[in-house]
């Protein structure tokens, strides 16, 4: 016998909540994947899902869909046990895939259709709708396709379900800009009628565009997770500013990074719930001018991503001096 | 506008046309042999010491004058020999013994590799994309498939002349081991040219792979029609017909050599001629465009199997079909070809007459009936791995299909797909032997039913690639390996003299040698329960591991 370690009876997921993780490991072999992650989706909110590559984004996702069995912690998907209960949750929800591979000899309507009735019928109306919206020629076959063209394959598939959860991995990886137009149009709408959506993406415009709350994870675990507005607060806000007197005492404040000061003219960043006290400082001081640059969500996911790695440094480092030398070979 | 034209490179030298378009094979064939480091040479040591090692048992099993002389007389006698075989020329001498008991399995071996292998490099290259990669580098046109004939080549001849290099190496006459070396290599050349066409027809790597299969067991099939009737030109159709029509150690005749070497060339030709023809990852046959909606059929995941399994099933069962009524029509003439001389008569007298012949005969081809199809059920087993990574199991088991009527909906294609495939051909070989001998009513059954007993033992075979597949699915492929075990240990070990044990491991050893020998239930209930045991675990296996 083979241990259970998802156990079903303390849920990490509360009645309001489409996905509830707590404590979530994962290792394959040596390499550990996750190393107890959290994740907590209620019900009908677009919850973003960001993380650096290799970070177990798409693990956590292959959990969830019960195809890959979790080592330890809870993980509890529309109020079942994904692993055990897999094929019956997943009549209720839709997935697609980042990477999508077609079977060579079936047409892309075909697989729509087929990927639909298994999972218990498809929306024909909605079919019929999201293809013209996606600009999809569904005779084509398998291979035939490029791989935005799978992608949205995959995307008609998915959407035209009559489903309550979305879960989608990097789901606009191979679209174009207007593509990207059409998923967010579709996302909105899917939204509005009350189902739950887990977005994994890189690409924050959408993040910021879709997303009511996001979580970031990095090496297996949660690092951040909570509304974009909450997250903002988490942002520095870069300050430039020409003053009337000397710039004393500004290194002294908390929360102030990056100082750098020339004659009377100073440049910091500010974490933002303390701009409020800089500002007094600098008034003080007196004001001739002054550029913000508000804060922007790829500064605290780049944070994120890079902070506290001094190894991550050390293999970027030793990259670069590889392609260095790749490059001056003759 | 002025200021920013667009770089114009300086004077280029002008490459010369040949050499643009073989640019970067160098490289490519290194790539090439890099990527088959161990698989290619362990393959070429085996086949070689396959060979070598049937030669040294010579000595121990026929050590003197006379029990040659039985042995050239008995095997004159059987012509089952000649289907499996072909024909044999010398059996005094350890080097005429081997060329005729291991020519057809070396040649086989080294042609399917060799085909495999310019699949690999070429076809395959491009289905995944990578050709593109290497193509936007300095790569000429003609650079991927020169590579891939030449790795292929580079395999033919090294088998060839290791295997010449062992056989002369346990005592053979290093003459005629020169020859079979070179039949044996020429013939990997044929199914270099071969695959190096099919790759520019198929549209898939396994549809190439499929083609050249196929064309290898056509031509087996000619030799084994032109070796046991009075139609023997057949065999000098086949280049399968070729590499014992060198008479290795016998005559040694040279000049048959010039015949796969031409065809070779002819092929490769034909190849560079098509290639030019067809866009990368595109075929010669188009793809037509496919339907905008499902048909009503296509609403399970059984449907989607049926979808994936027809072709390569179809094509089995067709094979396999004309396979039986070749045979089967072959079969009631097999008595006669034997001479009638007075040793003959008494070794005839021996079998049970003519008819004891003709059941010898047809025993032996549903042990090789068995012993090939069952490389179908391990090839329908493969699909579910090549689903697997391909990573389209993903979306089917994150719909309402759960994983145990996913693989259901396979395993009924590589069980009743293996019935299948034995039973369309039992009963052809039935219905072309009824006829021949004029008693369908009495013949049909008989052999049918001799037929349908190989079943247990190919699906064992298929059992223990099931389990493969659901316990380590990452040595999935080792599936073939163990098939192609089972098929030596049960063709070469008795020559061999093999322990009992090791031959026991064969599915194929157990099934009771019908028509031509009792019938006993005991041991087909003893291969179904432990295919049945093997498939269960398999099944159970794959429904805790994790998927991709």
């Amino acid at each position: 016998m083979t241990h259970n370690a998802v156990s079903s009876a303390p849920s990490g997921a509360t009645a309001h909540e489409a996905i509830g993780v707590a404590g979530l490991r994962k290792t394959f072999g040596r390499t550990t994947a996750l190393d107890g992650l959290d994740l907590h989706v209620e019900t009908g909110e677009v919850h973003g899902f960001l993380g650096p590559n290799g970070s177990g984004k798409s693990t956590t996702i292959r959990v969830l869909l019960g195809l890959l069995r979790a080592d330890g912690g809870d993980v509890r998907l529309l109020d079942g046990d994904p692993w055990r209960q897999a094929a019956t949750l997943h009549r209720r929800l839709a997935y697609v895939p980042g990477d999508v591979n077609l079977w060579p000899n079936l047409s892309g309507g075909e697989v729509i259709d087929l990927l639909g009735r298994l999972r218990g019928g498809l929306d024909k109306r909605r079919r019929a709708e999201l293809i013209e919206r996606f600009e999809l020629d569904p005779t084509k076959k398998g291979r035939t396709y490029s791989k935005g063209n799978r992608q949205k394959v995959a995307l008609v598939a998915g959407l035209a379900s009559d489903v309550e959860l979305l879960i989608l991995d990097e789901p606009t990886s191979g679209l174009d800009p207007l593509m990207e137009a059409a998923f967010q149009e579709t996302i909105r709408e899917v939204r509005g009628e009350g189902r739950t959506v887990l977005l994994s993406s890189h690409i924050l415009a959408e993040v910021e565009a879709l997303c009511d709350r996001v979580s970031i994870i990095r090496a297996g675990r949660t690092v951040e997770t909570g509304t974009l507005d909450d997250l903002r607060h988490l942002t520095r806000t870069s300050i430039s500013a020409e003053l009337a007197g000397h710039p004393n005492g500004l290194a002294t404040l908390p929360h102030v990074h990056d100082l750098r000061v020339d004659g009377n003219t100073v440049r910091f960043d500010v974490d933002t719930d303390s701009l409020d006290e800089a500002l007094r400082r600098l008034t003080d001081i007196g004001v001739r001018s002054l550029t913000s640059t508000p804060p922007t969500l790829e500064e605290l996911f780049l944070r994120h991503y890079t902070d506290e790695l001094p190894a991550t440094e050390a293999e970027r480092a030793e990259t670069a001096g590889r392609e260095e030398k790749t490059r001056t070979a003759p | 506008m002025t200021a920013n034209v667009t770089h114009v490179p300086a004077t280029h030298e002008k490459p010369s046309r040949t050499a643009g378009a073989l640019a970067g094979t160098g490289h490519l064939v290194r790539l090439a042999l890099r990527r088959d480091r161990i698989v290619l040479p362990v393959w070429a040591l085996v086949i070689a010491f396959l060979a070598a090692s049937g030669a040294s048992a010579f000595e121990a099993l026929y050590p003197n004058p006379a029990e040659r002389a039985g042995l050239t007389a008995s095997v004159a006698a059987n012509p089952s020999f000649a289907i499996m075989f072909g024909p044999a020329y010398d059996l005094e001498t350890a080097g005429g013994f081997t060329a005729w008991r291991f020519g057809t399995i070396a040649a086989l071996l080294t042609s399917l590799i060799a085909a495999f292998t310019v699949t690999r490099h070429t076809r395959q290259e491009e289905d995944t994309g990578r050709q593109e990669l290497l193509s936007s580098a300095v790569v000429g046109r003609y650079a991927p498939l020169t590579a891939g004939v030449t790795t292929a080549g580079l395999f033919s001849l090294t088998t060839g002349a290791l295997l010449a290099a062992m056989v002369t190496g346990v005592g053979a006459d290093a003459t005629g081991s020169v020859a079979f070396g070179a039949a044996v290599a020429l013939c990997g050349l044929v199914f270099t040219g071969v695959a190096a066409v099919t790759a520019q027809l198929a549209e898939y790597s396994r549809t190439a792979n499929t083609l050249a299969g196929s064309t290898f067991g056509v031509l087996f099939l000619l030799r084994a029609a032109g070796d046991t009737s009075d139609a023997e030109w057949l065999s000098w159709l086949s280049p399968v017909g070729w590499v014992h029509r060198v008479r290795a150690f016998a005559e040694n005749e040279w000049w048959v050599l010039a015949l796969p070497a031409a065809t070779t060339l002819g092929l490769c030709a034909a190849a560079y001629a098509l290639l030019p023809r067809r866009d990368v990852g595109m075929s010669l046959i188009p793809g037509r465009p496919g339907r905008a909606t499902a048909g009503a059929g296509l609403r399970t995941s059984l449907a989607l199997s049926w979808r994936l399994h027809r072709g390569a099933l179809i094509g089995w069962i067709v094979g396999f079909g004309v396979m039986g009524m070749l045979f089967g029509t072959l079969a009631s003439g097999v008595g006669d070809i034997v001479g009638d001389s007075a040793e003959m008569k008494r070794m005839l007298q021996q079998m049970g007459g003519a008819r004891g012949i003709e059941d010898a005969f047809l025993s032996s081809i549903t042990g090789m009936v068995a012993m090939i199809g069952s490389m179908y059920a391990v090839q329908a087993t493969l699909r579910m791995r090549y689903e697997e990574t391909a990573l389209r199991v993903e979306p089917l088991l994150t719909t309402g299909v759960g994983r145990l009527r996913w693989l259901g909906g396979h395993l009924l294609f590589v069980l009743a797909g293996t019935a299948a495939v034995l039973a369309v051909c039992g009963a052809l070989l039935g219905l072309g032997y009824g006829l021949s001998s004029g008693d369908v009513g009495g013949e049909w059954p008989r052999v049918f039913g001799a037929t349908l007993a190989q079943l247990p033992a190919m699906w064992v075979v298929a059992g223990a690639a099931v389990l493969l597949f659901g316990l380590v699915p990452r040595a999935t492929v080792a599936a073939w390996a163990l098939a192609a075990a089972f098929v030596l240990i049960s063709m070469f070990g008795p020559i061999l003299e093999l322990p009992q044990a090791v031959l026991n491991v064969s599915p194929f050893a157990h099934v009771p040698q019908l028509p031509h020998a009792e019938f006993s239930a005991t041991p087909l209930l003893w291969l179904t329960a432990t295919a049945a045991a093997l498939v269960a675990m398999g099944v159970t296996a794959l429904r805790r591991r994790d998927i991709g």
